[in-house]
């Protein structure tokens, strides 16, 4: 065996050939790209690291893709209506109307507003021979108003649902509103019937006003609808949203509801413009066809209309119907567990052996060692989920659809966060957990603040936690940036279980994506001090 | 290409670990660096890497801190630890990333593993790897950079004797190839043969810094060793001047004088003998001689 190493066989650049000279200097980038590639290499070299990544993104794909939903849609039969904005909304009022042509108002009194809720399953047995609450069947059960029932005035470009609207109403509990074209939504007073109501057009302007009394009144507001017509629709509707009762228990959220009802009572009707029809047409509008509760009374002076349904942006969950592509999403906790293990073990391993001190003497600049590990890190993370996202996102959401499942269509730009985001959830939470492993150095403790710091949170606020407790460990946590996931806004005039398995999240999703990337950066940064201060 | 080390000085804790080591290694020749166990060598290792900080002092390479290096690999190769491994890695994958972080292509791995006796296990894991050929594997590693110095802690430990002469003819090399060769033992004997110059550490600090040729004088103190059944010549010849100590065999040590003037005064007085044998102080020997005021005064701070 030969002991020497022949200098020309060794391939090395003039510089390090000759001894003891100084190598000329090398752009700092250089450098770097060196040790990136040199911490890829030891990322790629160990088996059991990369079985562990694609193992936890695979299992996050089959839980995507393996959905237990079931469902009864097609294409047709759950189509939702396209609102003016180009939105998915949701349609189904009962509308006493006749056409207005030009400009004109419309004067009315709500004189009372009654509904009826599904029964509390709690005191269910006491309503004897009611049988058990179906949530398609007939709204039944007791009286009572929900919250976002609305009765009230419209202006409407036609019957066709999705048309533009504006209009001004009475709610359950939420005072007099003034809204339209389904997203907009303004607060009047807090009054509730009877109340005094008009709208009036001018031009493509609508104002909206109430009075206690019929003498003294209030604007509401002054909306603007483009391309508005000669020719609208306009009068009195009814409609009552599905209703959700949430028990926010110790343990959980419990919710139970239905569909609930309400009927307005019309008096003091003014006219004033071009109203040339001089009669009023009922029409249910939207809303499913084989239910149908509406009821009309037209014949003044009092004129009642009964409705069900909302006029509103569709949601998905228990106020709408289907799921969002957020839920094909369910598996990313467990590709989050995998990358957390990784992150603080690609570090950690370098500690329990010693192999640090091999590193920092092949690169005794820490600060860049932790930075090319962070990126190399960051980046095979983000690829990979980037990959798995949009693997289960489309997959999955074509698998939901084939089993009769409503999916919401989102923008081009909302699927982009959700993929993208789900994939820099990942990768930061990997950084994460690497710098942890930095500042704690052995595997088990790392591992354990990685999973209880960033994968506890959410899977608490799944289960155990409620209401409050859950939006506040999803605002302050890691687990925040899991609002990247959110592909649908939650909107306050539409009353719904807005949690995070249903996939609304407290924070927006930038904001939330803001909170890892604060922890990630403030843990690098003590990683970084930690790893200069100490020695090796 | 050297390495200097000046009044370095350290303490963890209470533990001072040095205090004021200094010494050079220069191109061209095997420096042993020796003493017991804590008297400083790994740590003086780790501050020369930039692994450790001193309190105060300066380690430098080529006049420069190794902590400036652009490829430090190329500059000062060193194993400190052959256990620093990760155990699922191949032996090639471990030197493949240390080559990449210097720019190092793959065909250079080839040929430190080649050189090092590990081709036919480059693709196994070095979890599996014995001792022994973990100190290779580390060979290999410190190889990589083909650098003009090398230090390596205690390399010849879990070698096997066929180890052992490769280390020693491999280490021998290097010097012959102009490259500064430092290289830490506690056993003074792995040093005879290897090493031309002795660094021997103590309590932190350097007690002795010479090439062996020089250590081995300064030590001797003539000794000379009398075979006699004789009982008068003892008292001879401590009348002659010299201290003379007797074992149980009758064998008698005698020291302050020459073997030549120990044969005259033996003569003088008519005393048989059947063997006068000059003894050459051991490097073992001289060792001990310069580190026992190191390990007794450990020994006493320990109780």
């Amino acid at each position: 065996m030969s002991t020497s190493f022949p200098r020309e066989a060794a391939g090395l650049s003039p510089d390090s050939a000759t001894h003891g000279q100084t190598p000329p200097p090398v752009s700092a980038l250089r450098t770097f790209g060196r040790l990136m590639r040199a911490e890829w290499t030891k990322l790629r070299t160990v088996r059991g690291w990369m079985a562990a990544l694609l193992g936890g993104v695979a299992a996050m794909i089959a839980l995507g893709l393996m959905t237990g939903a079931q469902g009864s849609c097609t294409p047709q039969r759950c189509a939702q209506p396209t609102g003016p904005d180009g939105q998915e909304v949701t349609d189904a009022f009962s509308f006493a109307h006749q056409p207005l042509t030009g400009d004109g108002s419309i004067t009315v009194r709500v004189a009372e507003m009654d509904g009826l809720i599904p029964a509390d399953p709690g005191t269910e047995a006491e309503d004897a021979g009611q049988g058990p609450q179906r949530a398609d069947g007939p709204p039944s059960g007791m009286p009572g108003l929900a919250p976002w029932a609305k009765t009230g005035l419209m202006i409407k470009d036609g019957t066709r649902p999705g048309a533009a609207y504006a209009a001004i109403m009475t709610t359950g509990s939420h005072g007099v509103r003034m809204q339209h074209n389904f997203t907009h939504d303004r607060a009047g007073t807090s009054g509730n019937a009877p109340r005094w109501l008009r709208l009036t057009r001018t031009g493509e302007l609508i104002v909206g006003e109430e009075s206690a009394d019929g003498h003294a009144w209030t604007k509401v507001g002054e909306v603007r609808l483009n391309g508005l017509p000669a020719t609208v629709q306009a009068g009195m509707f009814a409609t009552s949203p599905q209703y959700s009762r949430v028990d926010d228990g110790l343990i959980g959220t419990a919710a139970s509801g239905g569909p609930s009802q309400v009927t307005g009572a019309f008096d003091h009707l003014e006219l004033e413009g071009d109203w040339p029809a001089a009669a009023w047409t009922g029409t249910k509008i939207g809303g499913p066809i084989d239910r149908d509760v509406s009821g009309f009374g037209l014949t003044g002076p009092v004129f009642r209309v009964t409705g069900s349904g909302d006029v509103a942006p569709a949601t998905a969950g228990l106020a709408g119907i289907g799921v969002t592509i957020t839920q094909t999403l369910v598996g990313t906790f467990v590709a989050l567990i995998a990358v957390v293990v990784l992150g603080a073990v690609v570090m950690t391993a370098e500690f329990r052996r010693g192999l640090v001190r091999t590193t920092l003497a092949a690169a005794p600049r820490r600060g860049r060692v932790l930075a090319a590990k962070a990126v190399v890190l960051g980046g095979v993370t983000f690829l990979v989920g980037l990959v798995a996202a949009v693997l289960v996102v489309e997959i999955g959401g074509r698998v939901m659809v084939s089993r009769g499942v409503y999916v919401h269509p989102v923008t081009t730009g909302i699927r982009t966060q959700v993929v993208v985001g789900t994939a820099a959830l990942l990768a930061f939470s990997a950084v994460l957990a690497m710098a942890l492993g930095t500042v704690l150095r052995r595997s088990l403790t790392a591992v354990t603040t990685g999973i209880v710091l960033i994968v506890l949170p959410y899977l608490l606020s799944l289960t155990a936690l409620s209401g409050e407790a859950a939006d506040w460990v999803l605002r302050v946590t890691p687990a925040a940036a899991f609002a990247l996931q959110q592909s649908r806004p939650a909107y306050p005039q539409v009353d719904n279980l807005y949690t995070a398995a249903l996939g609304y999240f407290p924070l927006p999703p930038w904001g939330g994506f803001s909170v890892l990337v604060a922890w990630t950066t403030a843990a690098l940064v003590v990683a970084a001090v930690a790893l200069r201060r100490r020695d090796a | 290409m050297n390495i200097t080390v000046d009044s370095l000085r350290k303490r963890f804790g209470r533990t001072v670990a040095l205090d004021g080591m200094s010494f050079a290694v220069e191109p061209g020749q095997v420096t042993g660096f020796v003493g017991p166990n804590g008297a400083g060598k790994s740590t003086t290792m780790r501050v020369i890497l930039g692994l450790d900080r001193a309190d105060s002092g300066s380690a430098l390479v080529s006049g420069r801190p190794y902590r400036s290096l652009d490829r430090p690999l190329c500059q000062v190769g060193s194993l400190l630890d052959a256990g620093a491994l990760q155990p699922g890695r191949t032996a090639r994958n471990h030197l493949l990333w240390l080559a990449h972080s210097q720019g190092l292509p793959g065909s250079r791995v080839d040929a430190v593993l080649e050189q090092a006796g590990l081709t036919a296990v480059a693709r196994r894991r070095a979890g599996g790897f014995s001792l022994g050929m973990r100190q290779r594997l580390g060979i290999a590693a410190a190889m990589l950079g083909d650098p003009p110095a090398v230090m390596l802690d205690e390399p010849f430990n879990g070698m096997d004797p066929e180890g052992i002469i490769w280390m020693r003819g491999f280490l021998r090399s290097l010097a012959a190839e102009g490259r500064a060769v430092l290289l830490s033992s506690h056993l003074m004997s792995e040093l005879e043969g290897v090493a031309d110059h002795v660094v021997v550490a103590g309590r932190g600090r350097t007690i002795a810094d010479a090439s062996i040729g020089r250590l081995l004088a300064d030590t001797t103190r003539g000794r000379v060793v009398v075979r006699t059944a004789d009982p008068a010549a003892k008292p001879a010849l401590t009348e002659a001047g010299a201290t003379v100590t007797e074992d149980s065999s009758g064998t008698l040590t005698v020291t302050g004088l020459p073997a030549e003037a120990v044969v005259t005064a033996l003569n003088r007085s008519g005393i048989a003998f059947s063997e006068v044998a000059a003894r050459r102080t051991s490097l073992e020997e001289a060792y001990l001689e310069l580190t026992r005021d190191a390990v007794e005064f450990r020994a006493e701070e320990a109780r």
